[in-house]
């Protein structure tokens, strides 16, 4: 035992335990969150529930989320109260008719449960899903559907009120959303002019002439949405719900239909990758609990990448004055230690400052320096995502600079003492032979800051992360990069789905697929940086010899 | 092989000896005394350096030879806590002179290290490093600059077909013959070589030595080395520094053959160090 023991044995068990430990909870911690938020677009099969005792009967038609079998007396709303009892929690949809998403189903008085094959499910574009059975399809009040066509004449009709939906958003988001920024630049111009006292005849003519020709255009295309809107108001559905009632829906309203009970594998798998598209790419719906997520994850990177151009500078000036040319002395040593305590201030005060110092001075100070003519309305001063990105690459700070200044002091001196043999004078040195050896290790600074930043979310919400942002930071509108405006971001995103909105039974799904998503977000772009990293690392690598 | 080498040089060093009277001096040190802080490194050297010939220093370690090498281009300057006092003529102007451009300083005198520091970049760009920092720009130019000094640091051939490769590729001796390259192409008057061939093989020292024979016509080399027959097979003329002090300087024949100084003899047939 004793041999065993200084054998080192144990030691190497020891490690080797540690390193699985940290191992199983990462990879767990991954499974968790993938099968949990990815399996919400699996198209499960739908269960119609048959209840029948002395005085009624009750159909419920529902997808079963999860079963268990607990001691009777445990569950208060049943009066049984001997023995075990089933009871499933159950998605029923139809909340607009319903009031609630989800209900607990027991299996008392249940006569007999099965998955009827022409169950249909609609993701609406309000009220959630919808569960029932199609009875017919209407144009106007005609109805233009029978046995034989009833579905494929829903679906080719719902795929063209799809479309026409498609068209109405892009003319509102993308032309008429054009007209109105250049009215309202429009607008700042003169007000600009005569704040400044220049508003001359021509120039106001100019402007006049201008905004009638954008009112003229506005109202065209307005004419083409109206009429877009009556055309998507053409068809109409019939479908019973579970308690018999029939219901019409608007073609309009529905975003997506399916029959998951007759779905081969195939399809479900099918239709699993394009919601999972879906997801990923449109836009979030019904305060952020359906639809999509992308504005949230392109907030996110634009943010970071806007926060690594701004660290890296910063960071390296900082790091080459401590490192090169200032005296080592006790001075310099206190604002090491200052630069390496700042890492360890909670996020939350970078949030506070940049909300004081970027926001509400800086910004409102460009405000009434640059943007008088917006007044009293803030351009800069207001949280926004030119300053979270500040406020983030404060907090990085300290990361790029300790990265920084560790690989200009693995610099060998003998390449510096060679370019200064040759006449080079210091800064031609720093610039043509030292950084760019550095370049690695300004690199690794870079990948811990992006690692930091993307998963910050606290000091976000005081300095420009809101729920939900209608504009993207950069549009085809000039000047493009819109750095005053407000951004989505997916660690907030994750708070506000998870804990914020009106309906977080049905959004809980979306907290893991949208963590998920973040994760992968912030390896993406570790992944990208540590690949120009380990070129940079080839291309400098050191001297051996 | 290097039979063939030693007495070639030997012959050169003889016809050297010749004309010794004619030489022109090139560099003139007068009291010159090197403190770091409080520690005297250097005592009060006097010589004169005679111009197109090949000087070693040699001593013990720790006697200040690469000290005194590194007082030629001012390299010392970059130590924080180094003191310097006494003058090194060049030019009839102190090096040591306030206002003097230290920059241009390195440019008239270029320095080779021990251990060969190619640049993480081409062979190319290594060479014209020097030259670009002097504003050259035209591309031709430049390349007929760097094919001259290559051919001067008989490196050409090797080369001439990979110039866009990367330096670090290079094997040792290569690299350090680059390095000299490095250094002649913006054309100095003085190359100082601290310990160039320490670090390599035999058969790249030959050649580092075969190329200081041959930069002599053109150059005046300063060279530190430990290595005695080195010293012995390609300078002119030899200082033995001993703790500081520059106890012998002299003709290398005589300073190997029948040196004044006791403390030279023994160190030169191995009694000491």
């Amino acid at each position: 035992m004793k041999n065993w023991f200084n054998s080192g044995t144990p030691w190497i068990w020891l490690n080797a335990g540690a390193i699985s430990i940290a191992l199983v909870a990462v990879f767990g911690l991954l499974f968790l969150i993938l099968i949990r938020g990815m399996s919400h677009f699996w198209p499960a099969n739908v269960e119609a529930f048959y209840y029948q005792n002395a005085e009624n009967s009750l159909t419920v038609i529902a997808e079963i989320i999860e079963s268990e079998t607990v001691p009777a007396d445990t569950v208060r709303d049943i009066d049984i109260k001997e023995g075990n009892i089933t009871r499933y929690l159950v998605k029923t949809g139809n909340r607009d008719l319903l009031g609630s998403d989800f209900r607990w189903l027991y299996d008392i008085d249940l006569v007999r449960y099965e998955q009827p094959d022409n169950v249909m499910v609609l993701e609406r574009i309000e009220w959630g899903n919808f569960y029932g059975y199609l009875n017919s399809v209407y144009e106007y009040d005609t109805k233009v559907s029978n046995e034989g066509n009833l579905w494929s004449e829903f679906e080719s009709r719902l795929k063209r009120s799809a479309d026409i939906r498609q068209q109405i958003l892009d003319l509102e988001q993308g032309e008429i959303g054009a007209i109105n920024y250049q009215l309202e630049r429009l607008r700042l111009k003169e007000r600009r002019l005569i704040i400044d006292n220049e508003l001359s005849d021509s120039a106001l003519n100019k402007i006049t002439e201008k905004r009638k020709a954008l009112k003229v255009e506005y109202a065209g295309l307005l004419k083409q949405t109206q009429v877009l809107y009556r055309d998507i108001n053409r068809d109409s559905i019939r479908a019973t719900v579970m308690d018999g009632k029939v219901v019409s829906i608007p073609l309009e309203k529905i975003v997506k239909a399916w029959q998951p009970n007759k779905f081969t594998l195939i399809e479900k798998l099918n239709f699993y990758v394009s919601s999972l598209w879906s997801f990923i790419v449109e836009n979030p719906r019904e305060a952020n609990t359906e639809g999509g997520i992308f504005p949230a994850i392109f907030g996110t990177v634009m943010m970071v990448i806007l926060m690594a151009i701004l660290v890296t500078p910063f960071g390296v000036i900082a790091a080459v004055y401590l490192r090169e040319y200032a005296r080592q002395g006790v001075v310099i040593r206190l604002i090491r230690i200052a630069v390496n305590n700042l890492a360890g201030v909670p996020s939350i005060v970078y949030g506070v400052f940049g909300l004081g110092f970027f926001v509400y001075f800086l910004g409102g100070n460009i405000d009434s320096l640059f943007y008088p003519e917006a007044q009293p309305a803030p351009t800069f001063g207001t949280p926004g995502l030119l300053w979270s990105s500040l406020t983030l690459a404060l907090l990085t700070l300290p990361v790029v600079i300790v990265a920084t200044e560790e690989g200009l002091s693995r610099i060998p001196v003998s390449l510096r003492e060679g370019s200064l043999g040759l006449g080079a004078t210091k800064v031609e040195t720093l610039w043509l032979v030292v950084l760019p050896m550095a370049s690695p290790a300004i690199m690794t600074g870079l990948i811990l800051a992006v690692a930091r930043a993307a998963g910050e979310v606290a000091p976000l919400m005081l300095v420009g992360v809101v729920k939900l942002a209608p504009d993207l930071p950069l549009d085809g509108n000039f000047p493009f990069l819109h750095l005053d405006r407000k951004f989505m971001h997916l660690g907030f995103h994750i708070y506000d789905v998870g804990f914020q909105s009106p309906n977080v039974e049905a959004a809980r799904p979306l907290v893991y697929a949208t963590s998920f998503l973040l994760v992968v977000v912030i390896v993406g772009l570790n992944l990208t940086a540590i690949n120009l990293r380990n070129k940079l690392r080839e291309k400098y690598r050191a001297l051996d010899n | 092989m290097s039979e063939a080498i030693t007495t070639k040089i030997d012959s050169a060093l003889f016809t050297a000896n010749e004309s010794e009277e004619d030489t022109e001096i090139c560099m003139d040190v007068n009291n010159l005394s090197l403190y770091y802080g409080e520690a005297q490194a250097l005592k009060d050297i006097n010589f004169k350096l005679k111009k197109n010939k090949v000087t070693a220093f040699i001593g013990p370690s720790g006697c200040g030879k690469s000290t005194l090498l590194r007082c030629f281009n001012r390299m010392n300057d970059l130590v924080d806590s180094v003191k310097v006092e006494g003058e090194i003529i060049l030019d009839n102007e102190n090096i040591y002179a306030p206002g003097v451009d230290v920059t241009s300083l390195r440019q008239r005198v270029g320095m080779v290290f021990q251990k060969p520091n190619p640049f993480p970049m081409s062979i190319f760009e290594n060479v014209a490093y020097g030259l670009r920092l002097q504003g050259f720009k035209k591309r031709r130019l430049l390349e007929e600059k760097v094919e001259w000094a290559l051919k001067g640091a008989a490196l050409w051939d090797e080369v001439k077909d990979r110039l866009d490769e990367s330096a670090l590729g290079m094997s040792g001796g290569q690299q350090q013959r680059l390095v000299i390259a490095r250094a002649i192409a913006i054309e100095p008057e003085i190359i100082l070589l601290d310990e160039p061939a320490s670090a390599l093989d035999p058969i790249s020292t030959l050649k580092i030595e075969e190329l200081i024979y041959e930069l002599k016509s053109n150059y005046t080399i300063l060279i530190v080395t430990h290595n005695m027959q080195q010293a012995a097979r390609v300078s002119d003329e030899t200082a033995f520094m001993y703790m500081g002090e520059m106890i012998e300087f002299g003709n290398t024949n005589t300073i190997f053959t029948n040196p004044a100084k006791k403390q030279t003899e023994d160190y030169i047939t191995g009694r000491y160090g």
